[in-house]
């Protein structure tokens, strides 16, 4: 069996007495598609930060195709190719659109490149009226349109998308669909969504975070009538 | 293409201010040399803090540890040497090994902004209570004695590169100060145009999404630091050519404090912000010393709040919106996207 991209084994974080990821066991073969969904506070962010070398975890490992990175930083983890798109908009706000997706360029080639290269993502993702507004002034749903370029701009290998749908249109929710997919195939994501017509739209395997630790993963379908899904969506409070 | 059309206006302007500070001499008399001498030397001073703290983010409340470690260090340079030379070189060198040293500790270390502006500060208040304390004939290095209190008096000036024995007259030595500060200038304008430049701006928007990209955000905040630091102690050097003494008040809190109500008046996120802040104060506080009708520290202080509450952009900064906004409304279509990338930069 091939090494996977993504592998995580009881992966946990605990902050004082709240065990935030709890004995996470993640595997994500090269070119996946995989949603993640979970409600408030099931540590679905906080999964992505352990992944980033934003927290590093009390126990367990985290594997990048079969490298340790549990306790590398930030910068070691996106120079692997890791992106990632985080909840709450991670952008530069003094800095214009473009200026935004060439840094992220910037990293791995010149300077000449990385201009064709924001230019040409710039267009992909229907940016190119906006190139030259300050993103501080943005809406949100273009601030997110705008992170999604900027971790494109760094052509990682694995994407992490937090709610990318977050405050968006139900005209740009689908062109965000479009675009996961057109991405997807050559690359591989882990999506995080609240929004349960996109996770149709896009998903085949679902992993559904609840307190912390795995509740179910499958295929999507069975995940959306799973019962235990249901009731923890809806509060039920199903005793763990 | 951006880069050269933003460097085209400062290459004129400091073209313009090069002819100016070479022919000063022919129509100002030499007090009035001497005065804007140490004028330019603050203001080089100015322009490590606009650089640290206007593009890296770095609030340093102590950029007078860099500036009197250079000073001193051009002092005890010059006399063991007897030629001025090396002494710059020294000057820029040793707070430049500081700066590292002290950046090292604070950015690897992790230490937040606030913390970072209050363990600077108490570093310049240590470096000023420990030369403070070297009165006596114990504490010297090599032929220069340090002086405690007293500072060291005397120190050789400038001298033409390579012969010690020619000794640069007071126009000289405001020129060589006039160019040092055009030459820093330049230099940190090309910086920042640079992917360099365009990163640790980055960085000073957002740590987190630069992390995230793969810049390892502590390299670049040490080196901006350590850029900060030489600059600074380039400064400390022109400032005791000027005097020709050197005292541990150039350690002290008052001028720690001047060079950040500069930068702030001036305006952050601009060079030419901390060079007329720096320049236009120092001259306010020498004519209010002049009159003494007035106590300048009282007035410096008003002028600041002033500043916070109604022009908290700082002078440079407030002026170029205002005449974006007249240029704008007179030329029809909104400004390009060229002439907004030349005024940012």
């Amino acid at each position: 069996m091939s090494v996977p991209l993504l592998q995580t084994g009881g992966l946990t974080i605990r902050f004082g007495g709240v065990t935030a990821v709890d004995q996470v066991d993640f595997t994500l073969k090269e070119a996946e598609l995989r949603c993640l969904i979970g409600p408030n506070g099931a540590g679905k962010s906080t999964f992505f930060k352990l992944l980033t070398g934003q927290l590093h975890p009390t126990e367990g490992h985290v594997h990048l195709r079969g490298q340790d990175i549990s306790g590398a930083r930030p910068h070691e983890i996106a120079r692997l190719g890791v992106g990632i798109k985080t909840q709450v908009p991670n952008v530069f706000n003094a800095m214009t659109v473009q200026e935004n997706l060439w840094i992220a360029a910037r990293h791995k080639h010149t300077p000449a490149y990385a201009t064709e290269l924001t230019d040409q993502i710039l267009s992909e993702l229907r940016l190119t009226a906006i190139a030259h507004k300050e993103v501080g002034q943005l809406a949100h749903g273009q601030r997110q349109w705008v992170e999604i370029g900027t971790v494109l701009a760094g052509e990682p290998e694995l994407i992490l998308l937090d709610e990318p749908a977050a405050g968006m249109t139900h005209e740009e929710v689908e062109r965000t669909a479009e675009l996961i997919q057109d991405i997807n195939r050559s690359r591989a994501l882990v999506v995080v969504e609240h929004d349960m017509q996109f996770i149709k739209m896009i998903a085949k395997t679902v992993t559904v975070l609840h307190q912390g630790a795995v509740l179910i993963e499958d295929d999507v379908s069975r995940v959306l009538e799973d019962a235990r899904v249901r009731d923890v969506y809806l509060g039920k409070g199903l005793a763990a | 293409m951006h880069l050269l059309n933003g460097m085209r206006g400062a290459l004129i302007g400091a073209a313009i201010a090069a002819v100016a500070i070479l022919t000063a001499p022919l129509y100002i008399d030499l007090f009035q040399i001497m005065q804007l001498t140490v004028f330019a030397a603050m203001a080089v001073l100015a322009l490590s803090l606009g650089f640290i703290w206007g593009y890296g983010g770095i609030l340093c409340f102590g950029q007078t540890s860099f500036f009197g470690l250079g000073a001193y260090a051009y002092a005890v340079a010059a006399i063991n040497f007897g030629d001025s030379t090396p002494a710059i070189a020294l000057a820029i060198l040793v707070p430049v090994i500081f700066a590292t040293l002290l950046g090292y500790f604070m950015i690897y270390g992790g230490i937040s902004d606030v913390y970072l502006g209050v363990i600077t500060l108490t570093v310049s208040l240590i470096l000023f209570n420990l030369v403070n304390s070297t009165a006596g004939d114990f504490y010297k290095i090599g032929e220069a004695r340090l002086g405690g209190f007293n500072g060291i008096p005397g120190v050789p000036t400038f001298n033409l590169p390579g012969d010690p024995s020619y000794i640069l007259t007071p126009e000289q030595a405001w020129m060589v100060t006039g160019m040092a500060l055009i030459l820093v200038y330049l230099g940190l304008r090309v910086l920042i145009a640079s992917s360099f430049g365009r990163i640790i701006v980055a960085i000073r928007e957002n740590e987190t999404r630069a992390a995230l990209l793969g810049y390892d955000p502590r390299i670049y905040k040490l080196i901006t630091f350590m850029i900060g630091g030489a600059i600074a102690g380039l400064a400390g050097a022109l400032y005791v050519n000027w005097g020709a003494f050197v005292s541990p008040t150039i350690f002290a809190l008052g001028l720690s404090a001047q060079i950040i109500i500069w930068v702030i008046i001036g305006g952050r996120g601009t060079l030419i912000g901390p060079v007329i802040g720096c320049l236009l104060l120092q001259w306010l506080v020498t004519e209010i010393g002049a009159q003494q009708a007035m106590d300048a520290n009282f007035v410096l202080g008003a002028i600041l709040i002033v500043f916070v509450l109604l022009v908290p952009k700082g002078i440079a900064p407030t002026l170029r919106d205002l005449a974006m906004s007249r240029l704008s409304r007179d030329t029809a279509p909104a400004p390009t996207a060229d002439a907004t990338a030349k005024v940012k930069t």
